[in-house]
């Protein structure tokens, strides 16, 4: 059971942007890779506009559904602030796959609160990799400012085991059909980042 | 057999159609909603929602003692409202096979307590299982409406939040080729629960309960995985997968069942150890009764009752591994979560907060009117309770107090459970105010339809409930119903009815931003003039998420900013504006 290696993947981001659709993909790259594959998160009043979380963990057998703590491999952040919160779960070792974009909070918007400066500086203080996405520039550039998503997952799938057919195949099976091109095509800009 | 990725809710839904379900019934509750949202695929299963749980457990009764096969879903406290129903039919028992799935929310992480549903099992004396993972989600559900028939009784499955909002891969079984035979039987000896006929039911309920524990203890569903001897673990649930991630070698007596608990079973395999854990989630409820049975165990004195376990929790409790989390060097700003941009209810809770009214709330997205800074709610108990409330707290204010109640309900919670507190407070002559916030959908759950949608479950057109006319029948005579987007007339026509001396109305009525039907079709986005932005933050009062601060460099003034990319145009930001600083974005 000691050599039952799991991977851990923390995605982070507000409620709303959509890190839904990038988790469904990602389970289901690495369910069609031969992993056991368990993914976590909370619906309901948590997603209005709050932090939101999703665990991600693979491998040969896989128990829990929710990451131990401090145990994330991979953090996979959609904004900046949300992914600095979440920073104490990553290992030193582990690697950090972040959206460059910056979302005010309440009490920032209401000027009551500074929103943190450098967080990219610190990101890298903290842990080994830190790769920065220009995820909004680059779904533009793939014709479709709403592929973000997949521009992220294409960055992230660098640091993963499944093949770039087997990221092909996922998403030509979750992405409806003529959206193919521009997720494709995001996920290609997102996958030259690393 | 094909093998998918399915959450716990999907796997609810896919057993009901395996399982030969042709009716379900619900009313939406975080984190139960997707099960009937999954369910509507299934062409064979007549599936609906509810006013409220009660209801939809009636329904599924009705349906089962038409002889079909049916499952009704509810959160944790949809229990407490379906409970007469569900500890009436514990005695009749089922003609056709009846599950009801119960979603508990450990954590809160969208609800108002976290109570432990197990109890309501041992409570109704029903049996109860408790799934760990989306896979026995599916063949535990699939089984409870065998076990159901026969046993002849309602069954239970539990969920929480980590089952029914975890994905896991799942092998899908081969749906029931033949449906279950319906019709009228007679057999009012079972369903008339007259006392003479309780009276001769209940025995057979106790004796039901023996006959499971015993039965409990050689079916599958309860086993025994073989570490290495040292420690004994007994375990239900997503806990299970806790424990056997913190103690990869103990032996683990997992249950499946975990109402009646298979007691034989239990003694034997606690004889074992020296070192016996109970590892659950909530209330020592395997505990306490592993302990009326006579064996030492170790568990709620070392795992939390509070909140929702995780390995981390797991492995504090018993100092296996800690860890010490390095926390940033910064305080961070929270994110709560917030009514979205071109909320129908941010005006409502302005104007509340600007009349200083004293509001007793409910639940749903307008409970966030408590968060600053519209900071315009006082009271939220449960589904419906802000009527009642507001009638109790009248009783015993003076004159210049009494004016100041004011209930905020919203339309599918005032249909789930808000009618009768109105009956009440103009039966008996209260003088409150009551708000129904009509956003035409159920909201927070998201967005399902209710009766006064105007759509049912599957998007056919229904019936539209006319809450003006229900008001009215009640005996309210002074109801009102206005735009919230109006910032002058919503808080002029709310302060005129807190005057009144009687019961008065007003109904609230814009579509959430998100509604489904009728697609809400959102304004052009605004934006700020910075020339006559004069820096008074009035437009920040509304706390809406399209505005933001923006401080002055080097001594100027700062001014406020709309992301045109999340504004919704309500313009209720311009009517606040004194200086005419906003404008409309040219596309």
């Amino acid at each position: 059971m000691t050599d039952n290696k799991i991977t851990n993947i923390l995605m982070a981001g507000v409620g709303g942007q959509g890190t839904l659709l990038a988790s469904e993909i990602l389970s289901e790259v690495l369910m069609q890779a031969g992993y056991d594959v368990k993914k976590a998160e909370v619906h309901g009043m948590a997603q209005r506009g709050g932090s939101v979380v999703s665990h991600v963990r693979f491998g040969e057998k896989v128990y829990s559904p929710i990451i131990p703590e401090g145990e994330a491999d991979v953090l996979f952040g959609f904004e900046l602030l949300e992914t600095y919160r979440y920073l104490p779960q990553v290992k030193k070792t582990g690697a950090v796959v972040v959206n460059n974009l910056r979302i005010a909070p309440p009490s920032v918007a209401l000027g009551k609160a500074e929103y943190p400066q450098d967080i990219d500086r610190k990101l890298k203080q903290r842990v080994d990799k830190v790769r920065i996405v220009e995820g909004l520039q680059l779904a533009e550039q793939a014709g479709n400012s709403k592929a973000i998503n997949t521009v992220l997952l294409g960055a992230l799938s660098n640091t993963l085991e499944p093949s770039h057919e087997q990221w092909i195949a996922a998403i030509k099976s979750l992405v409806p059909e003529r959206f193919q091109d521009v997720n494709l095509k995001a996920f290609e800009l997102g996958r030259q980042v690393g | 057999m094909q093998k998918t990725v399915l959450s716990g809710n999907e796997a609810f839904a896919r057993a009901a159609y395996e399982a030969g379900v042709t009716v379900a019934s619900a009313y939406p509750g975080t984190p139960s909603t997707e099960i009937l949202e999954n369910i509507i695929q299934y062409d064979r299963i007549d599936a609906s929602w509810a006013p409220n749980e009660k209801v939809a457990l009636e329904v599924g009764i009705g349906a089962s003692i038409g002889g079909a096969r049916t499952i009704v879903t509810m959160k944790h406290v949809g229990v407490n409202v379906a409970a007469d129903p569900l500890f009436t039919f514990s005695y009749t028992g089922v003609r056709g096979g009846l599950v009801l799935v119960v979603a508990d929310d450990p954590e809160m992480h969208s609800s108002q307590d976290e109570q432990d549903s197990r109890q309501y099992a041992r409570f109704a004396k029903v049996p109860m299982f408790e799934p760990a993972d989306s896979q026995e989600a599916l063949d535990f559900t699939r089984l409870a409406f065998d076990v159901s028939e026969q046993f002849d009784t309602p069954v239970l499955v539990r969920s929480t939040t980590r089952i029914s909002h975890s994905k896991s891969i799942v092998e899908l079984g081969e749906p029931l080729a033949e449906l279950p035979e319906t019709g009228l039987v007679r057999d009012p000896g079972k369903f008339v629960m007259l006392p003479s006929n309780a009276r001769v039911r209940h025995p057979l309920v106790e004796k039901r309960l023996e006959e499971m524990s015993e039965w409990a203890c050689s079916q599958g569903f309860n086993r025994i995985e073989k570490g290495d001897g040292q420690l004994g673990i007994i375990t239900s649930g997503v806990a299970y997968q806790y424990a056997r991630e913190v103690f990869p070698t103990a032996d683990i007596l997992k249950l499946g069942l975990v109402y009646p608990l298979p007691k034989q079973m239990i003694r034997d395999f606690a004889a074992r150890y020296k070192t016996l854990y109970v590892i659950e989630e909530l209330d020592p409820f395997i505990e306490e009764q592993v302990r009326a049975m006579g064996i030492l165990v170790t568990g709620k004195d070392k795992v939390p009752i509070c909140g929702e376990l995780t390995p981390g929790r797991v492995r504090e409790a018993f100092s296996v591994n800690p860890q010490t989390l390095e926390p940033v060097e910064e305080t961070l700003p929270p994110r709560p979560p917030n009514m979205c941009p071109g909320c129908p209810h941010r005006n409502v809770f302005h104007a509340l907060n600007r009349l200083k009214a004293y509001v007793t709330g409910d639940i749903g997205c307008y409970t966030l009117g408590f968060m600053p800074p519209l900071s315009a709610m006082d009271t939220c108990i449960c589904m419906g309770a802000s009527i009642g409330n507001a009638t109790g707290l009248s009783k015993v204010l003076n004159e210049e107090e009494r004016k100041k109640v004011v209930a905020v309900i919203g339309d599918s919670t005032f249909l789930h459970t808000g009618i009768n507190g109105l009956m009440d407070m103009v039966y008996n002559k209260s003088t409150a105010t009551v708000l129904i916030l009509d956003n035409s959908t159920t909201g927070m759950t998201g967005r399902q339809d209710n009766p006064s949608t105007g759509y049912t479950l599957d998007g056919e057109t229904a019936y539209q409930v006319d809450l003006e006319a229900i008001c009215k029948a009640l005996g309210v005579k002074h109801v009102v119903t206005i735009d919230p987007f109006q910032v002058d007339n919503t808080r002029a026509v709310i302060r005129e009815a807190m005057e009144r001396p009687e019961v008065s109305v007003v109904i609230t009525r814009r579509p959430c931003v998100l509604v489904k039907h009728d697609v809400v079709k959102t304004s052009t986005p605004l934006f700020v003039d910075q020339d006559k932005c004069v820096a008074c933050k009035a437009c920040l009062s509304i706390g809406c998420p399209a505005i933001e601060w923006v401080s002055g460099k080097d001594g100027e003034k700062g001014h406020c900013r709309i992301d045109r990319l999340i504004c919704n145009g309500c313009q209720v930001c311009m009517q606040l504006c004194k200086f005419d600083a906003f404008g409309v974005c040219d596309d």
